[in-house]
């Protein structure tokens, strides 16, 4: 079946059968036009590694799936120096759908049919790469990680591993208990995205909630003394801005 | 028979051996006492001591009304209505007399009072068979059954097009799995789509969980594991369809569905004495962002339960650490004691 021109196609399902399923119909359609199974996966995760070595040009995802759904996978696989097309895969009427259709992001309703499989494929390299901000749009909940590319591949950051969030000149650093990243994005987006989780302590900051073990106060030289926030797994002390102090009292309770 | 649509004389009278009407007789005539009490006293000091001496009188005669009422029930289902008012009038009648003239000695209530009891106990009595009556009515067979009907039509689209899917899949490389799994469908199917309002036997509601559940595990794989602890449970025990199936189906859509590790459903049934236990836990995530769809399962389960056995039945939801519980508690009713 390999083939120069063979579109590489990658299967992401959590359930078995239904990967099955979409095996039988590309073979299917690999009659009319060659098709090459790049690989399946299991989840958003197991996805961004495979792409990381094998290149694909289309992705049939799936879009409930444990862990990462396929809304948020087609997130992160569009920082891949050459992001694949994307096709969603879907069982039932999402309300998602009606923003799909609003934006012309394709995807297939499960049963797939073979006819519509093809229809899809055949104008697959035609079509419009997703928007990143498109799918920020039909995307409600938070993500559950960030990524960053890295050496052509894709690497993955736990929001629930993150300590803390701070601006830099055009990037925000993300601190986990054991690395830091840059990442492309604006503080107050990730403010409102992850509002639950984070909270501002200052201009350029926001810190994990969950992760916060206490405050103490710090002298300054000026004989004033303001808060800092000790984060859990970290020494580094991370100032509480004058305006802002009133969340140390707010976490007080909370601690006690 | 097992049915809520009964003959309509026989509803307006209430089942005197549930549990919930036997409660509110006994309520309404505490209540009755205290306005008596109060309408008799002329300050709040007094107001105990009144209210004593008449709950002293009136508590016996109640309970001793409760007790035999429930004995005669079905009995009295089975006669006319208007001869069973007059007949529980005339026993209402007889148990004030009996208590009125034996406990005299202890009571010291003086004959003078018995021409007033006698009057509160007709009184008492006609009103609480109005309230059943009234009560019965607005609870009618036709509206009952209006919202057993509506509480019924919920199947989830998900799961149809799930299974349809699983079977697809399956068709090209494994016949004989496919036609096993659509005759589950099949089965499934029929009593979704079943008039409902009967009871049934627990035992064919565990059997439809195994199949409801073998389609899931057609595409969840290992992924599912479940946990039956059903051995002692007693078969013959009637309860409304379709209660555990869609618990299951939230414990699969909750427990299981968003995590990629294997989980564990497990399902324990078993009886106490007269009551019969069903407990199904399933792992449980803080992060799962969907619990809207669940609250409105478990709510549309505990109204058919209490429209099929009032107080008698409870529904509790207990979220732990790591887990989800269900606790269903019905009455133990046989088929042929109903």
């Amino acid at each position: 079946m390999k083939h120069p021109q063979a579109l590489k196609v990658v299967i992401v399902d959590d359930e078995a059968p239904a990967r099955s399923r979409v095996r039988d119909l590309l073979e299917d359609c690999a009659s009319s036009f060659p098709i090459e199974l790049v690989g399946e996966a299991a989840s958003g995760r197991e996805l961004l590694a495979l792409l990381g070595t094998r290149p694909a040009d289309v992705v049939l995802l799936d879009i409930r799936m444990p862990e990462m759904d396929g809304l948020e996978a087609a997130r992160h696989l569009l920082k891949l120096p050459e992001p694949p097309s994307v096709i969603f895969t879907t069982a039932y009427n999402d309300h998602a759908l009606q923003a799909f259709e609003l934006h012309a992001v394709d995807y297939l309703v499960k049963p797939i049919r073979l006819r519509r499989l093809h229809d899809a494929l055949t104008r697959a390299r035609a079509i419009t790469p997703l928007r990143l901000d498109v799918l920020q749009r039909i995307t409600p909940e938070p993500r559950q990680h960030l990524s960053v590319q890295e050496r052509g591949k894709v690497m993955l950051i736990a929001v629930s591993d993150i300590r803390y969030l701070r601006a830099e000149l055009k990037y925000v650093t993300v601190r986990t208990a054991a690395k830091e990243h840059l990442v492309e994005e604006s503080l107050s987006r990730l403010e409102q995205e992850f509002a639950e989780q984070f909270v501002r302590i200052h201009r350029s900051c926001l810190v994990a909630r969950a992760h916060v073990v206490g405050f103490e106060k710090e002298a300054a030289e000026a004989g004033e003394s303001h808060w800092v926030v000790i984060l859990n797994g970290l020494d580094e002390k991370l100032p509480v801005s004058r305006r802002l102090q009133h969340i140390v009292k707010e976490f007080g309770k909370s601690l006690l | 028979m097992a049915s809520i649509n009964q003959n309509p004389a026989a509803t307006l009278l209430p089942n005197f051996r549930n549990l919930g009407v036997m409660l509110r007789v006994l309520v309404i005539v505490t209540a009755l006492t205290v306005v008596a009490a109060m309408l008799k006293s002329t300050n709040s000091s007094a107001l105990l001591e009144q209210w004593v001496g008449i709950a002293a009188v009136v508590q016996p005669i109640a309970i001793i009304s409760v007790l035999m009422l429930g004995a005669v029930n079905s009995w009295l289902h089975r006669i006319e209505y208007r001869s069973a008012v007059v007949l529980i009038v005339l026993a209402e009648l007889a148990i004030t007399l009996a208590v009125l003239r034996f406990g005299e000695p202890i009571l010291q209530t003086g004959i003078e009072d018995a021409g007033r009891g006698v009057f509160f106990a007709v009184a008492t009595t006609l009103c609480l068979i109005g309230y059943f009556n009234l009560r019965n009515r607005a609870l009618s067979p036709a509206l009952t059954e209006a919202r057993l009907q509506a509480l019924q039509a919920r199947i989830r689209p998900h799961f149809l097009f799930n299974s349809i899917n699983a079977v697809l899949s399956l068709i090209r490389a494994e016949p004989r799995r496919a036609e096993a799994a659509l005759e589950d469908m099949a089965d499934l199917f029929r009593v979704l789509m079943a008039d409902n309002r009967d009871l049934a036997p627990l035992e064919k509601e565990v059997e439809l969980c195994r199949q409801y559940l073998a389609l899931e595990q057609l595409r969840l794989g290992t992924r599912l594991q479940i946990d039956w602890h059903v051995d002692n449970m007693p078969k013959d025990a009637l309860m409304p369809p379709l209660v555990l199936q869609p618990l299951l189906e939230n414990a699969v859509y909750h427990g299981i569905e968003p995590s990629i590790e294997p989980g564990v459903v497990s399902v324990n049934i078993y009886h106490v004495r007269d009551q019969v236990h069903m407990v199904l836990r399933n792992p449980y995530r803080k992060d799962g962002n969907h619990h809207a769809g669940n609250k409105m399962a478990l709510g549309n389960i505990r109204e058919r339960l209490a429209l099929h056995f009032d107080a008698e039945a409870h529904l509790q939801a207990r979220v732990g650490d790591s887990q989800y519980e269900v606790h269903i508690t019905i009455p133990y009713v046989k088929a042929d004691e109903r």
